[in-house]
């Protein structure tokens, strides 16, 4: 069976957050959030100076007035406060986003979580519609669960969760995911995050009502009791919510489809709101019983750690000096690693033994070493931190999820950028009933997860759109996704993958990334090609053979009535000019 | 009046027709009979089709007219064309049907027909018409035009109005009727769109083609056939197959001269003339029989346009172009100083007239005074 799924626990933990943020730019920000744009404190001075400058300028001798005054109002945002009036930054732009986003925070959770415990994951999703614009979304998982102590700081805290301290390949990252829809949930309808948590059959089961304290970014618990439940282990989220029920690309459906062929190992059954399609279940059953291969947790490697961080783990090591802080802290570091390095900063006016304590290096010096760090050559990170689908269950996958005549996926070696391992992969349905002369289907995955938004601004768009289509048999118009009968799924494993933006909808475009991509769609692109050739010889052949039989009694006929030839010398006629065709193997 | 008809010549109008028709069965079983041997030795037939594109197309100085050069386009009866080879050859046999019964299909008729095909059938006129043309190439080698495969264009003849008499045969009888063109009133006799079994009669001088219908009817209504003695032909723009066959026919049979009278600008000048004269270069394979080697340009020329004061419009932009590109392309136009000068004058002129301009002189003008002038010194015409 499994293991002691608990064991989770004591790995969550509070992301430290060091973006305070100023009362004195907090109007500004709000603007910035009207319009719906990342807000960087730059973006909207121009919009606070009007404002200001529309009260009339100060006078000379008020200054230390208002100075008094603003200095009132100043106080410190608590993360929960920002977020929550910033809250497109995490995917809750508008109801219909909403909706999506809070259904795959909750399934990525349980996603990971299974995945952590080693389970093979059975998860039911359930949206409810309880007004014109509200919605209970309920997400149940028969994962490990989440220890009684830990469940309200889960719900009722952003920035609180056990991946962001661990360099592992993971679904979720910054302990945001959930805790930010609950916050949503509440802001929006003012009900709390319902929980139902058991980890493990010698344990009670747990219902928790939960709400998060904006202000302060701390959960308030409103209930707590023991429950019944049939499950052994797992959890249950109820998250109630404004929002709108939405069909195409961007909907619910699409997006569960979308899981299960890169989660080939789990169970999705999905129970739409009553009124759409009443009483109806989706089933989607597992292609595999392999559970993936549970990704190895690792060290930063020297080359994609930035210089604040690397300040931080200065700091912070209990290393006793600057070598044993390198190899103990990073990956890839050996002797010859350091002597090399204390070298390169030596060259570059810094002198250091390998013993000098970490504590005694000013901030001046580590950048000179951090910078020594990047030029110097260091073997790549390993590479078992990666968990990719795999070719064959990526296939298996999509055979099961995409009626097509044909199949094929490229895994990639493991590659880096920037020092951290990332992994491409390719998988490609051609034909069958699908329309031919649309453009394609594009899945975009992270780590297996559905990318559904900004399309046009992903690594992965980039590299489709820029492959001569027309080389692999198939038509493109310049700039655009190919157009054919053909899904197209494209997923990038990595322990850090670059998005574009907080909301994690794009992969930024790195050359590494790219060149990764691009390489994965030609040996997918070459076999297609062999098959889409296979494929117009056989049509050919029959092409000829119907050709054949039906037009050449048309000769005999044609030839009877204007020679005046008997029937039996017509039918000669027509099988003899039916063999000769038949035999020649010229079009 | 013309005199009647002997009865010998009555005879010979059939024996032609006849001859005629036989020699078109022989031609189509020939060509049949060569694919069918081609097929028992068992290796695959071919139909030889002249190209139709003007790289493949000559001004013959010596003939007049634009002729289909010797390139040939072999077609091999493999898989890909076996569609095409059975609709030719249907197609093939439809006409030596349609040549025993004496009877004839347009090219909407023949698309028809094929729906009986089967298989065979066209799925649209497009092709039908293709197939129709590909047939037509094939047999003009042999001096058989289409007409006489009893494929007839939809479109007919211009009008004739004069001291004419034409003899045609009655498609279900096959009895001869006679047509006095002198008797239509202020009408006149229409052309058919075959005109291979009309025979003439005719006293006239010579045949006037005019390009609009108005001056053709200010013409008949005042009988100026009757005082030129001559037979007017309205072409109304540029002359259909039918009209074209009409005047070659008619003037080679009465061996008398055409005189073309048309505006005086680029279209009038390179593409009605030249197409009546010379035929087209797009269609080089049937100019055998449907140019008029012998026209020649009454006008109205650009020396008339000083000569009469006539009234006029700035050439186009386009009539620039095709003025331009007659003198620098066209064949025809190239063969003839005459017909440089004239149109370099008229570019330089940078001005068109039309031939109802004479109307400024007074409505009869044309009648009266022009024509007349104009046919005294018919030496002086452009060629
Ligand atoms: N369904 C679940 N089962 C077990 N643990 C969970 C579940 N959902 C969330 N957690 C725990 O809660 C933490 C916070 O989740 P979340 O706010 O979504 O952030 P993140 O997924 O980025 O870490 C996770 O790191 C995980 O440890
Ligand atoms: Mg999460």
């Amino acid at each position: 069976m499994t293991r002691e799924p608990a064991s989770g626990a004591e790995a969550q933990l509070e992301v430290p957050f060091s973006g305070r943020v100023e009362a004195g730019t907090r109007k500004a920000k709000r603007g910035g959030a009207k319009t719906g744009r990342r807000s960087e404190p730059g973006n909207d001075r121009p919009a606070a100076r009007k404002r200001r400058r529309r009260k009339g300028p100060a006078k000379r001798g008020q200054h230390a007035d208002v100075a008094e005054s603003m200095a009132s109002k100043q106080r410190e945002i608590s993360v929960s406060e920002f977020f929550a009036k910033n809250r497109h930054l995490l995917g809750f732009d508008n109801p219909a986003k909403a909706l999506l986003t809070t259904v795959k925070e909750a399934v990525d959770n349980a996603l990971d979580a299974c995945e952590e415990a080693g389970i093979l994951p059975e998860v039911l999703v359930r949206v409810e519609q309880l007004a014109e614009d509200r919605f209970r979304m309920i997400v149940e998982d028969n994962g490990p669960g989440i220890v009684h102590a830990q469940v309200p700081k889960i719900f009722g805290k952003l920035l609180y969760g056990s991946k962001f301290h661990t360099l592992k390949q993971s679904r979720g990252q910054q302990g945001i995911g959930i805790s930010a829809a609950g916050m949503y949930g509440l802001l929006t309808t003012g009900k709390p995050v319902e929980i139902i948590s058991r980890a493990g059959p010698r344990r009670a089961a747990n219902h928790f009502h939960v709400v998060i304290n904006t202000k302060k970014n701390l959960p308030q618990t409103l209930v707590d009791a023991e429950v019944e439940w049939e499950k052994p282990h797992g959890t249950q989220v109820a998250i109630t919510l404004q929002g709108t029920y939405k069909k195409g690309r961007h909907s619910i459906d699409g997006y569960l489809k979308q899981v299960v062929v890169a989660n080939p190992h789990a169970t999705i059954i999905y129970e739409p709101p009553n009124g759409d399609k009443a009483g109806e279940r989706i089933v989607y059953e597992r292609t595999t019983d392999q559970a993936p291969r549970e990704p190895r947790e690792i060290r930063p490697h020297p080359h994609g750690v930035e210089l604040g961080v690397f300040l931080k783990m200065l700091q912070g090591t209990s290393a006793r000096t600057v070598r044993s802080f390198l190899q103990e802290e990073f990956s890839r570091v050996g002797n010859k690693v350091v002597q090399n390095l204390l070298q390169e900063t030596e060259s570059a006016g810094l002198r250091l033994t390998p013993r000098t304590p970490p504590r005694r290096i000013s901030a001046e010096d580590a950048e000179v070493l951090h910078s020594a760090l990047g030029r110097i050559k260091i073997m790549a990170p390993s590479t078992d931190c990666l968990s990719p689908i795999g070719e064959d269950l990526l296939v298996k996958a999509l055979e099961k999820r995409v009626t097509a005549d044909f199949y094929t996926a490229a895994t990639r070696p493991p590659a880096v950028y920037r020092g951290n391992p990332f992994q491409i992969e390719v998988g490609l349905a051609y034909g069958g009933g699908m329309p031919g002369d649309t453009l394609i289907e594009l899945y975009r995955y992270a780590n297996r997860v559905p990318l559904q938004y900004q399309r046009g601004a992903c690594a992965m768009t980039k590299a489709t759109v820029e492959l001569p289509w027309r080389n692999y048999k198939i038509s493109q118009s310049r700039g655009a996704l190919p157009a054919a009968p053909m899904v197209l799924a494209i997923n990038i494993a990595s322990v850090w993958v670059p998005f574009t933006s907080e909301s994690k909808e794009a992969v930024a475009h790195y050359p590494e990334i790219l060149h990764e991509i691009r390489l994965a769609l030609q040996e997918c692109g070459r076999r297609l090609a062999v098959h889409i050739s296979r494929r117009r010889r056989e049509a050919d052949e029959e092409k000829k053979h119907s050709y054949i039989q039906k037009y050449i009694p048309h000769i005999g006929i044609a030839l009877q009535e204007i020679l005046g030839l008997s029937d039996r010398q017509r039918e000669r006629t027509v099988d003899t000019l039916t063999d000769v065709l038949e035999r020649s193997r010229k079009m | 009046m013309p005199k009647r008809m002997t009865k010998t010549q009555l005879a010979n109008t059939h024996r032609k027709n006849r001859e005629r028709d036989r020699r078109t069965v022989e031609l189509i079983q020939a060509t049949a009979k060569d694919v069918h041997e081609h097929i028992q030795k068992r290796s695959k037939p071919d139909l030889k089709f002249p190209v139709r594109a003007l790289s493949n197309v000559t001004y013959s100085t010596k003939r007049g007219y634009f002729e289909i050069g010797k390139q040939k386009k072999v077609r091999t009866l493999t898989v890909n064309t076996v569609k095409t080879f059975a609709q030719t050859l249907r197609m093939m046999s439809l006409s030596k049907e349609l040549v025993e019964t004496n009877d004839f299909a347009t090219k909407r008729d023949a698309y028809y027909q094929s729906k009986n095909w089967g298989a065979a059938m066209f799925q649209d006129q497009t092709e039908s018409d293709t197939v129709m043309d590909d047939i037509e190439a094939l047999f003009s080698v042999n001096a058989i035009n289409r007409e006489q495969l009893r494929f007839v264009p939809d479109e007919h003849g211009g009008a004739v109005a004069g001291e004419l008499v034409v003899f045609d045969t009655d498609l279900e009888t096959g009895a001869i009727e006679k047509i006095d063109c002198t008797r239509f009133g202020s009408g006149a006799y229409s052309i058919p769109t075959s005109v291979e079994q009309l025979s003439f009669e005719t006293k006239a001088k010579f045949i006037l083609a005019i390009e609009t219908g108005g001056m053709f009817q200010r013409l008949q209504s005042h009988k100026f056939w009757k005082k030129a003695s001559c037979i007017l032909v309205s072409m109304s723009g540029v002359p259909t197959r039918a009209t074209r066959r009409f005047i070659r026919r008619l003037s080679e049979s009465a061996r008398i001269p055409v005189y073309a009278f048309v505006d005086c600008d680029p279209y009038g000048i390179s593409n009605i003339y030249r197409t009546l004269k010379v035929g087209s270069g797009n269609a080089a394979h049937i100019n055998q029989f449907f140019c008029v080697p012998q026209a020649q340009f009454l006008g109205v020329t650009p020396q008339d346009i000083v000569d009469y004061k006539l009234p006029t419009h700035p050439l186009k932009e386009v009539d620039i172009k095709r003025a331009r590109d007659a003198l620098k392309n066209d064949p025809f136009f190239r063969q003839h100083r005459p017909w440089q000068k004239a149109l370099q004058m008229l570019l330089k002129m940078g001005v068109r007239a039309e031939q109802q301009a004479l109307a400024k002189w007074g409505l009869n003008y044309v009648m009266e005074e022009y024509l007349p002038n104009k046919l005294k010194n018919v030496r002086a015409f452009l060629p």
